[in-house]
């Protein structure tokens, strides 16, 4: 039986096991919508395209599957842009089905139209523009699958709109195989005996954990090898959870905004054992100085993220789940020593660090955003789906939230993208229907994408904002401050919209603290209502982030409190 | 570390919209294309594109891994590092006055080239050959006036029979 191009698209759906589509209807996509209306796909409208991509991307996360987009043509399709290159640059697995104007109009600068396979052409895993309806079904197969293998990524699929009335036999092969695409999976053993070698030799060794450990579902035998190594972990922003947060070999996040017993293990570390990294700038801060006494390995799925940014001694090409099995299994022949006695001397100088120099800010009367983050951590007992804006709402979320399970902090981690949070916190909240999702949030980035919060309260998902409202953009103002002699240009947000009542316009509820004493009690009340709501934080307005290396410094070189 | 050139042979599939995948790659991550060359193998649903590129050996290494990356890409030879043949192609509208025609005859026939049009007042000259051949022998003839050139850019293949 021949099926029309919507009703292929909706079956492919259906084989991928799709359940929940964020879209936005247009002219491109009536088709598309007229037979979504037929199915029992869960459709989450939202209010701007770029929410329907974060949203996705905040449901994959949750719930390790790909997210879905449909938006139509044109406007539509250029709205998401901004989402698929934060998915893109965070290895989120995508498929955003774009509409296009009529085959015969391509080229002719139709009502709508625009190139939009050639616009995401960098800032995709891989894109198509259908020609054909006959081959929409393999398409949409081979999206799914180069979404979600190897190193993950969003995917595009262009359907003009003649595409979508005409008609085809479903036809899809039974298993997509690309002559061009072969991700590899299995680590090559012999490199992993070297890493045992290096692991028994090391006396300062450290592992560095990245969103790839999250992404191929690694936590478990991550947490496994560090335990019986007795190595100590420290992981990317993308990383946070993979390792639990309360665990004695726990180093915190590194980098530029990491803590002090991060940066100071990573600079004097005699091996480091990086899983799923790429060695980002705000990680590595002055190259050059970098784990410089460190023998490097490096595991990761994508060749291309090894030798990147940093020479590497053991490159390891695989899975991270599968090559943390591997070294588990080489460590059950290998004798590793006395550990509690080789380790010692360095566990104890990583504690005196902690120690010495820990994450601290100074409660006053005024509320510090660092304690609201601490409350809400108290007060979820640490359970909760976070999902952050970006800028310092981001860094206190990253360093007074700790994870301790993957899946659990959502953040635009490699693109760093205001007003991510909050359609991304919709999102999470409908992968995890019973979890309490928060998005922790910055009264700038909130009004980049606030119009989302009709999304929530239309469809009953109890997202909390909590806003830690300084009426600035407050990383931006720190570094006005530190390196540009606090000229504060442009950086002031005073005028902001009162949240309570912005909350109220929506039919949701808003809480405000304005004194410390009131942080608790609108935490407790937030979170003990089940609809959609708007914490309003006044925060102490030029509070910095600590500890802070300077853009392109050693991350040993820190400013501290 | 010093910058070097390389002959990179890329298989790719023939599909609309494969070259600028590659070319935007390029153009992305600062790399550069110093000729490029792109047609159909034996298979017409496979391209074989032949690039110059330069860099210093880890450049090189991110680039041939990032096109190996790319889902259209399926295979990518680095030429320079394997035997290989290469040939260039050049199309040199020389003047050719009658004073200077005996000359031009001359080196045309120490270069195994071809004179393929003559006009009331110039030669076309069709060369083939290795770079260094090819730039000698527009040295030669740049004494008599060059109107125009055009290059097709390097193609190569592995002396390899596996190929």
């Amino acid at each position: 039986m021949e099926l029309t191009g919507a009703q292929i698209l909706m079956r492919a759906f259906k084989e991928e096991g799709v359940d929940t589509i964020f879209g936005y209807p247009g002219g491109a996509v009536l088709d598309f919508y007229d037979e979504l209306s037929r199915t029992d796909f869960k459709h989450i409208l939202v209010r701007h395209e770029q929410g329907a991509v974060h949203a996705a991307d905040g449901y994959a996360r949750a719930s390790g599957k790909v997210g879905v987009c449909l938006v139509t043509s044109g406007p539509g399709a250029t709205n998401t842009v901004t989402g698929i290159a934060s998915a893109n640059m965070d290895s989120i697995p995508l498929v955003i089905v774009t509409g296009q104007v009529p085959s015969p109009l391509i080229g002719n600068d139709a009502f709508q139209e625009v190139d939009i396979v050639g616009i995401t052409r960098p800032c995709t895993k891989h894109n198509y523009l259908v020609k054909n309806v006959k081959d929409l079904a393999r398409i949409v197969k081979e999206a799914f699958y180069i979404a979600r293998s190897g190193r993950p990524g969003p995917v595009l699929i262009d359907i003009p709109k003649d595409v979508t009335k005409s008609k085809a036999v479903y036809s899809v092969p039974d298993t997509i195989v690309l002559k061009s695409y072969n991700p590899t999976y299995e680590p090559n053993l012999k490199q992993l005996q070297k890493v045992v070698k290096l692991i028994r030799k090391s006396r300062k060794p450290i592992i560095f954990a990245g969103g790839g450990v999250i992404l191929s579902k690694a936590s478990d035998s991550l947490i496994e090898f560090s335990r019986r190594t007795k190595i100590p972990v420290t992981a990317s922003l993308m990383g946070l959870g993979a390792f639990p947060g309360t665990d004695p070999l726990w180093l915190g996040m590194p980098g530029m905004h990491g803590t002090f017993r991060a940066n100071m293990s990573i600079g004097e570390a005699d091996l480091m054992i990086a899983a799923g990294v790429r060695f980002d700038d705000r990680v590595t801060g002055k190259v050059e100085e970098f784990a410089k006494h460190a023998e490097i390995v490096h595991i990761d799925i994508d060749p291309t993220s090894i030798h990147k940014n940093i020479p590497v001694s053991v490159p390891v090409v695989g899975d991270c789940r599968k090559t943390f099995a591997h070294l588990n299994r080489l460590l059950d022949k290998v004798d590793l020593g006395d550990l509690d006695q080789i380790r010692e001397p360095w566990l104890e100088k990583i504690r005196k660090w902690k120690e010495t120099t820990p994450l601290k800010y100074t409660q006053g009367e005024l509320i510090k955003p660092q304690f609201v983050v601490e409350k809400l951590y108290e007060l979820t007992k640490g359970e909760a789906i976070i999902t952050t804006e970006v800028g310092q709402n981001q860094m206190w979320a990253a360093q007074y939230y700790h994870f301790d399970k993957p899946n659990h902090f959502i953040t635009s981690g490699g693109l760093g993208c205001m007003g991510f949070g909050l359609p991304a916190a919709i999102g999470a909240q409908v992968a995890c229907p019973s979890k309490t999702v928060i998005d922790i949030a910055g009264d700038g980035s909130i009004q980049m994408n606030s119009q989302e919060f009709a999304t929530a309260v239309q469809f009953n998902l109890p997202v909390k904002i909590a806003i830690l409202n300084n009426g600035f953009l407050g990383m931006v103002r720190q570094w006005q401050e530190l390196f540009y002699k606090k000229n504060y240009s442009w950086t002031n947000m005073s005028f902001a919209p009162d949240f309570v009542k912005l909350a109220e316009a929506y039919g949701a509820l808003g809480l405000r603290a304005v004194r410390s004493d009131e942080v608790e009690p609108v935490i407790r009340e937030a979170l003990a209502t089940p609809r959609p709501v708007i914490m309003d934080f006044r925060v102490e307005q030029e509070e910095n982030v600590y500890p802070m290396v300077p853009a392109g410094a050693a991350i040993t070189n820190m400013i501290l409190v | 570390m010093s910058e070097d050139k390389h002959i990179l042979s890329i298989l790719v599939d023939n599909q609309p919209g494969v070259l600028s995948r590659i070319a935007g790659l390029f153009s992305g991550r600062g790399y550069n294309i110093e000729s490029l060359c792109v047609a159909e193998t034996i298979d017409p649903a496979v391209s074989r594109i032949t690039m110059v590129t330069m860099g210093h050996a880890q450049i090189i290494e991110q680039i041939k891994k990032q096109l190996f990356k790319l889902i259209n890409v399926i295979k990518v030879h680095d030429l320079t590092t394997e035997k290989s043949i290469q040939r260039e192609l050049i199309l040199i509208k020389v003047y050719a006055k009658s004073e200077h025609r005996a000359e031009i005859l001359r080196i045309v026939d120490i270069f195994r080239a071809k004179i393929v049009d003559v006009g009331p007042d110039h030669y076309t000259i069709e060369v083939t050959g290795t770079e260094d051949k090819l730039d000698a022998i527009i040295t030669l003839l740049k004494p008599m006036g060059i109107k125009n050139i055009a290059r097709s850019g390097r193609i190569a293949l592995l002396r390899d029979s596996k190929q």
